[in-house]
Formats: C-alpha cells, structure tokens, sequence
C-alpha cells in the first residue's frame, strides 16, 4: 500500500553530527535492546530533517537500529508527534482540551486560520505555517496555548498572536535550541 | 500557609542548578540514604502512608515491597513523567523549576529499589523540561551522585531521561514501558505485573514524579513525621494543579485534608472566582473524574465539608462524590457548557485510545460522536440513554483503565446536569451557533450525520 508520504520528496542526509548523537542515545540501553533508542532517534532525525518523516527516512532509521522497517512504521503511525507528510516551518499546534477551550482556544484558532488564511492542519502555500489543534499540552493553568517546536506559548491573546507570526516571520522565534 | 515539602524551594534564585540545590541541603537524602539498610527505606515509605500521587493513589511502600529482588535480574526504577491528563500539568512545574529534587529522589528510591539503572520517562512535548532534565543529570554525574561508587558507597546507577512522542495511553505504567522498550503504547495485561515482569523482562517499579520528589525528605525526616502531615490515609502534602474559571490558576501545593472550600476561596489558593461569576462545577482530579455539581462542592452528601483528600473526595462513591486523582482542579463557572466539556472530553479520549481492546476502541468513538451531535443540535431523544448505555458497557471491560477514565466523565455529567443534556436535544435552535470547532461548515456536518446511524 502507497503511504502519504512517497507524494513528498525528502532528502535524507545522516550527517556525522547527527550520527554521533544517535550513537549516545544509544548507549542509554543495553547494547542487545537497541530497539528501545526508536522513539528518541526519531525525535532527533525528526529534528533534522524539517520535522517530517518520509517512508524513505524510516527505513534509514530501520537500517540504523537494525530493525524491520515495519517496526519504524507502526510506532510512526501510533504517536502523534511523528508529521508523515510536510509540514510549515512553525507549526502551531494548538492546545484544544477542555481547559483550553474554557479560555477561548477555539476562537483562537479561528482567528489564527482566518488571518494565515488556511484551516487546521493545513500549510500556508509558502510552506512558513502550519496550524492543527491537537489533545492536551499540560498546560491548562497558562491557557490558551500552543507549542511551536519544543517550546510554549501561553495566556495567548489575538495581539499575542500577530506578535508571533511577526516574529516567526522576521525569524526571531526559536525552534530547537540545540 | 499549609506545609511546603516539595517547593518550599522553589522561589530561591538558581534552585534549577545544582550548586544552589545544594547549598541549600539538596542531596542530603542521598548520603543519608547511602548509609542505610535499602529496606528499611523502604519502610520508611511504608510508615510515611505516601499514595501514588499519578492519580491512581496506590501505596508507594507497599509497591516497592513488591518487587521481585530474588530473580536474579536486573532491576529499575522508572519514573512516570508522561503526565498527559487534561487539567494536570503539576509534574511538568516541578521538573522545570526543581529537577534535582527529582534527581534525588530516584537516586533514593532506586537505591532502596537495588536498581542500577533507572529512566525517567517524560511527555515528548515537554521538551525543553526534557532538555533541563538533561543538563541536571549531567551536574549530578559531574558532581558524582550518580555513575559507578557514588560517593564511595560501592553503588552504582545510571539515570536517563527518555521522551515520548504525543500518546496520552503512555502514562499507563505498563504501556510506558512498551513505548520505553521502542514499540507502540500498548498497556499489557497484567499480571505479571511489573515489579516481577517489567522493563525487558526485569523486576520494575513505575512511580510517579510527585511520588519519587516526596521520597527524599521522608528519608531525611521519617516517615512518622510525614505521616503527621495530612489527615487520616491521606497523608502528607499533594500539588494541585488549578485551572479554568478561577481567579488564580497556577500550581499549589496543599497539605492534604485542606477543605475544598479554602482551597478554592482563600488568597493563598486560587482566590475565589474569575470576574467574580458563580461556581457551577468543577472536576477536582484531572479529566477522568467526575464532575461535581456546585452543591456537592464544598459539603459532602452527608453535609460534612468536603476536604482535600482521597476520601472526602470520593465520599459516597460516584453518585455523589469524585475522586483526588491527580489533582488537576478544573473550575467551572455558569457560562460553562456541561455537554460541550463532556463532548471535549469524549474527544479526548477517543483521540488517545490505543485501539487494542473493542470496548474501548468502539466505545470512546461512539461516545464522542453521540455527544458532538448533540452539541450541535442534532441529539434524538434516546441518546442520553444510548450515552449511558454505552458508558456502562466500557467500564471495567478494558485491559487498562483508559476505557474507566472515558466512562466516568459521561456517567457524572449524565448524573449530575442531565437537563442541560435534555436543554440540548429539545431546543436545537438555540445552541446552532454554538457550532465551534467544527473543521466542516455546519449544514455539511449535519448531512454527514443524517446519513450515518451511530
């Protein structure tokens, strides 16, 4: 069966930096059970390959842990921060659980998709933004929120999100802090 | 001001770093603990009466004194940092702003385990706590509290943090470890149970952060003196973590036996209501708990005031009480749509339902698209018998206690606000543009469900 992802092409670039991390997380588990390193190698390759995973990506990964492919697969296909498919440089991902929602996540989202002109879960033709709303953050004290790669965005307000998408847009908003 | 264990340090400048950790008494624990017999830590778990504090509220001394230490194999100590429930978010505070007490707390407790190498496994969203946590073992191995002979005891561990990556089912300790060991969160059926069959195949003990951060001043102070704190069973202090219509959301850390009233009125808690609107309802402990009417708040069913313990809170079982679970306090006030919540709960869960058992796999999708129709005006008159027919039937049926955490919500709000429920299906016009959240424009939703029989 065709996945989504053999639509996109991605370049797969293991670099020595890359492989060298991979190879300390590796060493966090005894050597025959190299297996339980996926979740955080994925994270890491994730990272460094525009926060996507193509199929052709997971089988490196397969490759690289020696495991079958469909090892990779089923654990891409069953945790949510896995992106099959290409997603916007910021990727806001909204908080939309019931604390949220008490505090007005939904028009927050509203708004944000009116304004970068694209429903949830789409990407701005640009390829800049990505908006989903997405289960609890554990944020519901701050709310309402949203994470853009490894960091939060509280108390969120209109004026607070034409500030970020100013920002992500003069390139002032951080990612990954590696 | 109620007793502070956990972050009584936590507004000291740099407490994140480990040189102020330690000059203010951090890691004393560990070298009190290095000279002593690891059983009798454990015993001192056992007299502190300290419950798991992930939501589940099981004995910690009693959960360790489970573990299997004649296998011969290797044993850990996991620590549950997948906190993932709605309205929870207390793990998350105490490991940005104080992770070595976590730190300290599974270098004790996996001392007492006889564990050499132990994982905290957090939420893969939770990565820059992820990152912090990263560079407070780094300080702690540089500073030689963990690694090989610490601090020429003869013991050694190796600690690691390890990061999901965005299912909520992970946080059930069985599955952590399938989703630890690299493979999807599938909770196992038990028994075995871990503390004979866990991580690998090796005797395991999965505890929560709040439970494993508490461990080191029971150490320093005995577990008599934290079994003097709190009220009954319900000993010692528990974080809550408070959000929606309140004046003050926020992390608070409250000795146990506090009365809902305070807690929820005084200005040292959450100071009363956001605009000062009426209290409608609230969820004390997280999602999966039912929902308390405004007049089962404060009083117990029997007219006692309702406390902050795992039994008051749960007085009179479900029909009238809920449960302390993990403490996450959701508010709600008069403008709160009970079936909207409960709808958005039912997402939740359908969402994160690992699909491996039929009741629950079925049963939360069924449940979810049930509610949402009758959020948006389109509920028969059977479905709220239909909503409590299907509940009943996911509850208790399920390998993990997912299938229980999605039940109960809808049971409560049946139970307790079953006119709203009714306001919604008899008068649809007046809720239609109410249709948030809804990816499709209305009318294309409405035929979409008008052709489907669910």
């Amino acid at each position: 069966m065709e996945t989504k992802s053999t639509n996109y092409k991605q370049t797969i670039n293991f670099t020595p930096e890359l492989i060298t991390r991979l190879n300390e997380l590796l060493t966090h588990y005894p050597a025959d059970k190299k297996k339980s390193a996926l979740l955080p190698v994925l994270h890491e390759v994730q990272d460094a390959h525009d926060n996507w995973l193509s199929v052709e990506l997971q089988e490196k990964v397969a490759e690289f842990l020696e495991l079958k492919p469909i090892e990779v697969f089923e654990v891409v296909t069953f945790y949510t921060m896995y992106n099959q498919k290409p997603v916007g440089k910021y990727m806001f991902e909204f908080c939309s659980t019931s604390c949220c929602m008490l505090r007005g996540s939904d028009d927050l989202i509203d708004y944000t998709c009116v304004k970068l002109g694209i429903q949830p879960g789409q990407t701005t033709p640009d390829g800049m933004f990505s908006v989903a709303a997405v289960q609890c953050l554990g944020a519901c004290g701050y709310a309402p929120m949203m994470q853009i790669g490894d960091y939060y965005h509280e108390h969120l307000t209109p004026q607070k999100i034409d500030q970020i998408i100013e920002d992500c847009k003069a390139g002032k908003i951080i990612i990954h802090d590696k | 001001m109620g007793k502070k264990i956990l972050l009584d340090k936590i507004n000291i400048p740099g407490i994140k770093t480990y040189q102020v950790y330690r000059d203010n008494g951090g890691y004393a624990a560990v070298e009190k603990a290095l000279t002593m017999d690891p059983d009798a830590i454990t015993e001192e778990v056992k007299t502190s009466g300290l419950r798991g504090r992930g939501g589940a509220g099981f004995p910690t001394g009693l959960k360790w004194s489970f573990l299997d230490k004649k296998s011969g194999k290797p044993r850990h100590l996991v620590c549950n940092a997948d906190e993932s429930e709605p309205g929870t978010f207390k793990d998350r505070y105490l490991m940005e702003h104080i992770p070595h007490l976590l730190i300290e707390g599974m270098i004790v407790s996996s001392f007492a385990l006889g564990a050499n190498s132990s994982y905290i496994y957090i939420r893969g969203e939770y990565m820059w706590v992820f990152k912090i946590l990263e560079r407070a073992i780094k300080e702690a191995y540089e500073a030689g509290w963990l690694g090989k002979n610490i601090k020429g005891s003869g013991y050694n561990l190796d600690l690691y943090v390890h990061c999901g990556a965005g299912a909520y089912i992970c946080g059930e300790e069985t599955a952590l470890l399938e989703s630890l060991e690299g493979k999807r969160g599938n909770p196992r059926m038990k028994p075995p149970f871990p503390a004979v069959s866990g991580l690998w195949g090796n005797p395991t003990v999965v505890n929560n952060v709040e439970s494993i951060a508490s461990v080191p001043w029971i150490v320093l102070n005995s577990g008599e003196e934290y079994a003097k704190i709190g009220n009954g069973r319900s000993t010692g202090t528990k974080l809550i973590s408070a959000s929606g219509h309140c004046r003050k959301p926020g992390v608070y850390e409250i000795e146990l036996g506090l009365t809902v009233d305070e807690f929820m009125n005084s200005d040292e808690y959450l100071g009363g209501m956001m605009d000062g609107r009426p209290l409608k309802a609230i969820v004390p402990g997280g999602s999966s708990v039912p929902i308390l009417p405004q007049h089962l708040i404060f009083k117990t069913a029997e007219g006692t005031d309702r406390l902050m313990t795992y039994e008051s809170l749960a007085d009179g079982g479900f029909a009238t009480g809920s449960a302390l679970g993990s403490g996450g306090f959701i508010v709600y006030n008069d403008t709160a749509c009970i079936v909207r919540n409960t709808w958005n709960f039912a997402r939740f869960y359908a969402h994160e339902s690992c699909g491996q058992c039929s009741p629950c796999r079925e049963g939360t999708g069924w449940l979810e698209k049930v509610l949402h129709r009758i959020e948006i005006g389109l509920g028969r008159e059977e479905d709220i018998e239909l909503l409590w027919s299907i509940q009943s039937k996911i509850e208790g049926n399920t390998i993990c206690p997912l299938g229980d955490a999605a039940a109960w919500p809808v049971a409560a709000a049946i139970r307790h606000f079953r006119d709203e429920f009714e306001y919604h299906i008899r008068f649809p016009e007046k809720i239609k543009n109410r249709n948030h959240f809804v990816d499709e424009p209305f009318e294309k939703v409405k035929h979409m469900l008008q052709k489907q029989s669910i």
